[in-house]
């Protein structure tokens, strides 16, 4: 497997939207691969078998009944937003 | 070289729930933008989702009807990507473990009859509507659509024709739609589907580069979309080029498809289990009872009309054509209307008034017990066809009562024949000209003599009883059994 | 009589009983804040005219009290959602959000007439273990300014600690209300997953994350539970715990009580200090009729690994959120629509919260998501599967909260897996889902208050604060204040 090196860093911090000048990303790429070194330790741990947890769930299905309840005021909904015209959300070009 | 197309479709279907897969909120649609949302599906910092029940319930009616396999274990995932139609930067949907799998649909075409795998269904949210101004050069993004519900019904890839997908989507939005599931509504966005296309030549069995389309908004669409797609690559692989797997956009004005801007460069979705959602399980008895709710299906309607009322296969196909119409039908003949009258008025004036009104059949309001008290009147002689109409138009809105509207209205037919004798002669009096016009052979005459005697009594008398009374008057022989037999009042 | 020296239901017997008002608490805690927040930053935002304000409308309904934390001042970690009030996570990312909902649990605590003051300092989106990585500058330690309260709910410990309200409710994911009560020497647990209601609690890690309150006594904890405890419908993952009622069985009673001792969490890297305060603790209980148990916990070294794992893994799913767009931070230049995501998420988040989003996209990715995240799922599985052993032979288990007492401001942030392995005691209850306590134990040599964690069964919260309050019956731990706290 890939080991953690510059390249990844850059691809991971692609896929995560934020951008790392060199200095940044060459100190992330030592740190990430302290830990991921460390978290290699868990190879040893026999899963053979073993159901992965990613729900500690309640018992029973969790529905709710398809009722409409009131949506929240437009301008409570826009009000944190850094740029809206007062009915939508506004960014850069997205669409072709 | 002979080349054989394959596709398989994505079909993305918004249920017709009332509130939104995991919030409250109104799944209307249209509303002024942003009014629907609330901190769960406008992703705001620690919302949580929780399951929609009517969600999990059309999923599965809709993967039974597909004679799907039902997941007794089913769980959401988290679909991670950037987009500002996406407020919490991530779709839940579900990748490990769908509702439904490995369902069939058989199809009739005039190429033959022909089965398509069903691969899977799975449930997911809807994502938000992005509509770039150019005045502004910013792009407007609207919440209200964020979480109204999906399911995405993905084929295995078993089409070669596009009659055979054509036939399919009919299939599935004739299904869909009488299960109550979704309406289906592909102008509104309530049916999408993305087609994946290969080519490769016949005979043999792998599988060429598929590319996939979007943005087919119409059956024709997508059949136009098919040919020009298949089209394309056979001739890239036969002038020794190659297909890129890549996403395509259907231009409808150049009738084209041409590539796609991709929203990531490379994609990866990175799903995991949604934490905020625990797993659902179905019982044996709660699939059953579902299984056992549900519904006669449009097919199955076309042949007990054909078999019981008589129908011919085109009325029970114009019936058929929308579950509203099906339900009226039904009601109507509940109701004791004769079941060709019924059919009669459903296929013209009610598809009329629709149309006339740009309504869905769903949404229409009026009460079959009006239609069927009308076709009575009409058959019972106590209105005429064309009076019949009008009452119509007077209580399909919903509103009125047919009786109550003829009587405050005078429609009733005018059935003393002495009064219509009376009115005759005075036309055939005021008249001269015509009646001579008519002794000289000129049938047209009499129309104009009818309609005369029909004014004066303000359109209420039988038309055929004029006809009969002004042919006796004017001494055609044969003429005036309708006078035999006067209706009764 | 200093208000500030009684204990939260002490206080609120007094309010009920006529002897203080409910603007007079207000009034003496907001004192406080005014005195002490600028040296320990443990507040950052300070609700002073709608608490008084509040206060005379809750003094009118005073007769009608429906609870005995009615009219008791208190404050919220910053990542709890408050209704017109700004609510951060610690994060230029949040600096202006405003939520336009309240949490569930906020909506509780209201309606049983909790008086609010503020909102709380933390880690930038609960991520730390020292309360450093806050944008608005770090918590201080009140027994130790030059030290950290620990973390994340650092600023909660911090103000308990210090007298600036009589409780707080934090959030724990990993040990984020137990660590810092134990650095500070105040009382905190973490409730079983899904026992108290996440709807608001801005997510950290949704599978891991959970609300408790932090006190001075496990009596006041209990009196806190009890109100935020219970199924919310607008959280699927949250259930009724089959306790409640935690206050009035507080009896004290331990005896014949299995207290569990896993030897590994006694072993290398464990201060001295800790150790024998931790086992002095354990000679408490047995003095009071419980019965110790040695046993072995022999996965425990697996813990935090899985946990940093799936912590992370949720968390740069649940931060993707933060792009500018609908709140939060958005760069002031930007080129076209990748770039305002880009700019704006690397200015906003701090470098912690870069390089857990970093780590948590890397262990999601295609190539490595079955290696690791679903290799930390099975780890958290064999885990849970060792408590559930453990706790046939016992229960409950007492082990230390953190390694060593506080650390020094600036001492853990070069060093990110050296604050990592620190959490070794208190994430294996985040990832079996069960209760976990922190209580004051004694002080190490230079002063500083020591932890001891005792976790339960799953729904075990009574035992626990029950345990708790038997400890505190016998010893003054939790009574000891830090200078200008004044509590003796």
């Amino acid at each position: 497997m890939e080991p953690i090196n510059a390249w990844l860093v850059d691809e991971l911090a692609r896929l995560s939207r934020l951008s790392l000048p060199e200095e940044e990303r060459r100190a992330m790429t030592a740190q990430l691969k302290r830990i991921v070194d460390y978290m290699d330790i868990l190879g040893r741990l026999d899963t053979a078998g073993i159901e992965p947890l990613s729900h500690e769930a309640p018992v029973g299905n969790v529905l709710r009944p398809d009722v409409v309840e009131p949506s929240l005021d437009r301008g409570e909904l826009l009000a944190n937003a850094p740029a809206q015209d007062g009915e939508m959300f506004l960014t850069p070009r997205s669409v072709e | 070289m002979t080349w054989e197309t394959v596709i398989g479709l994505e079909t993305h279907v918004e249920l017709a729930t009332r509130s939104k897969i995991f919030c409250p909120c109104t799944t209307q649609f249209g509303g002024q933008p942003n009014t629907h949302c609330c901190p769960v599906c406008a992703g705001l910092p620690g919302a949580l989702p929780v399951l929609n029940e009517k969600v999990l319930e059309f999923a599965v009616k809709a993967g039974l009807a597909l004679n799907c396999q039902i997941a007794r274990y089913s769980a959401f995932d988290r679909k991670n990507y950037f987009y500002p139609d996406l407020p919490k930067a991530y779709q839940i949907s579900q990748l490990y473990l769908p509702i439904a799998r490995d369902g069939r649909v058989e199809l009739h075409t005039s190429g033959g009859d022909s089965a398509v795998r069903i691969h899977e269904i799975h449930m997911e949210e809807d994502a938000g509507k992005l509509v770039h101004d150019p005045w502004i050069d910013q792009t407007r993004a609207d919440y209200n659509r964020c979480g109204v519900p999906l399911i995405e019904i993905v084929t295995e890839p078993d089409f070669r024709t596009a009659d055979q997908v054509i036939a399919y989507l009919e299939k599935l939005k004739e299904t869909l739609q009488y299960l109550g599931v979704s309406d289906c509504k592909m102008q509104e966005g309530s049916l999408r589907c993305d087609v994946n296309l290969s080519v490769r030549p016949l005979g043999s069995d792998e599988l060429g580069t598929r590319t996939e389309m979007k943005n087919l908004n119409s059956f024709k669409a997508i059949a136009r979309a098919i040919a020009y797609e298949a089209g394309r690559q056979i001739r890239l692989l036969g002038a020794g080029g190659q297909v890129a797997q890549e996403t395509r956009r259907w231009d409808e004005d150049r009738e084209v498809t041409c590539p796609m801007r991709s929203k990531e460069e490379a994609r990866d979705y990175r799903y995991f289990p949604e934490p905020d959602l625990p797993p659902v399980r179905l019982g044996e008895d709660y699939v059953a009872a579902l299984r056992a709710a549900r519904p006669e299906l449009a097919a199955e309607k076309r042949a007990r009309y054909q078999a019981d009322y008589g129908l011919s296969p085109y009325d029970c196909r114009m019936i058929t054509s929308d579950p509203a119409l099906a339900r009226l039908f039904e009601a109507l003949v509940e109701l004791g209307a004769p079941a060709k009258q019924g059919a009669n008025w459903i296929m013209g004036e009610v598809l009329a008034a629709l149309s006339a009104r740009g309504m869905e059949p769903g949404d229409m309001k009026l009460p079959p017990a009006a239609l069927t008290r009308i076709i009575a009147l009409v058959e019972e002689g106590r209105i005429n066809r064309n009076t019949g109409v009008q009452v119509f138009e007077a209580v399909f809105d919903g509103d009125g009562d047919v009786d109550a509207y003829v009587r405050e209205h005078g429609l009733e037919q005018v059935g003393d024949t002495g009064l219509v004798a009376a009115a005759v002669e005075r036309a055939l009096a005021a008249h001269p000209r015509s009646v001579a016009d008519f002794q000289a052979g000129r049938e047209k005459a009499l129309g104009f003599l009818v309609g005369q005697v029909m004014r004066e009594l303000k359109g209420r008398a039988d038309p055929k009883l004029v006809n009969d009374l002004l042919r006796r008057a004017l001494g055609v022989p044969g003429a005036g059994k309708a006078v035999e037999k006067p209706p009764q009042l | 009589m200093e208000l500030t020296e009684l204990t939260a239901l002490e206080l609120g017997a007094a309010i009920r009983r006529g002897e203080v008002s409910v603007p007079q608490a207000a009034r003496a805690a907001l004192e406080a804040v005014e005195r002490q927040n600028g040296a320990l930053n443990c507040f950052l935002t300070v609700t002073g005219e709608r608490a008084l304000a509040r206060a005379e409308a809750l003094q009118k309904g005073v007769k009608t009290a429906n609870s005995p934390l009615y009219g008791v001042p208190m404050a919220w970690k910053d990542n709890i959602c408050t209704k017109g009030v700004r609510t951060t996570c610690a994060s230029r990312m949040l600096e202006d959000f405003t939520p336009p909902y309240d949490a569930t649990a906020v909506e509780r605590l209201e309606a049983a007439g909790a008086l609010c003051l503020g909102k709380l300092n933390m880690d930038e989106f609960a991520m730390g273990s020292t309360s450093e990585t806050s944008f608005f500058g770090p918590v201080r330690n009140p027994w130790d300014l030059e030290r950290s309260p620990g973390g994340s709910s650092g600023g909660a410990a911090a103000a308990v600690s210090a007298g600036l309200g009589w409780y707080a409710v934090g959030s724990d994911t990993g040990g984020s209300i137990r660590q810092p009560a134990a650095h500070c020497g105040v009382t905190g647990i973490k409730p079983t997953y899904g026992t108290v209601s996440r709807y608001g609690l801005i997510a950290h890690a949704s599978s891991l994350d959970q609300i408790g309150p932090l006190g001075r006594d496990a009596a006041d904890c209990a009196a806190v539970l009890d109100l935020l405890q219970g199924r919310d419908r607008r959280d699927a993952t949250s259930l009724d715990g089959d306790y409640g009622q935690l206050l009035s069985r507080l009896t004290g009673d331990v005896r014949g009580l299995r207290v569990g001792l896993p030897e590994q969490c006694f072993g290398d890297g464990l201060d001295d200090g800790v150790r024998r305060a931790v086992l002095a603790a354990a000679q408490v209980l047995k003095d009071r009729g419980a019965q110790l148990v040695e046993l072995s916990f022999p996965v425990l070294e697996y813990a935090v690994p899985a946990y940093y794992i799936i912590a992370s893994a949720e968390a740069s799913s649940n931060l993707a959120r933060y792009d500018g767009v609908k709140y939060g931070w958005r760069a002031r230049e930007y080129g076209g629509l990748h770039e305002l995501y880009t700019q704006s998420r690397t200015q906003g988040f701090g470098p912690e919260v870069k390089r857990r989003i970093l780590l948590g996209t890397f262990v999601l990715s295609s190539g490595y998501y079955d290696a690791y995240y679903q290799k930390a799922l099975q780890a958290r599985a064999v885990i849970r599967n060792a408590f559930d052993e453990a706790f046939g032979r016992c229960d409950l288990l007492l082990t230390p909260v953190a390694p060593s007492t506080a650390p020094r401001l600036g001492e853990s942030l070069g060093e990110p897996l050296k604050m990592y392995l620190g959490d070794i005691y208190t994430v294996p209850a985040n990832l079996a889902g069960l209760p976990a306590l922190s209580m004051p134990c004694g002080f190490d040599s230079q002063g500083l208050p020591i932890g001891a964690q005792l976790i339960g069964p799953r729904f075990g919260e009574g035992r626990l604060l029950n345990a708790a309050h038997a400890f505190q019956l016998d010893t003054d731990w939790h009574r000891r204040a830090p200078e200008g706290g004044k509590r003796t």
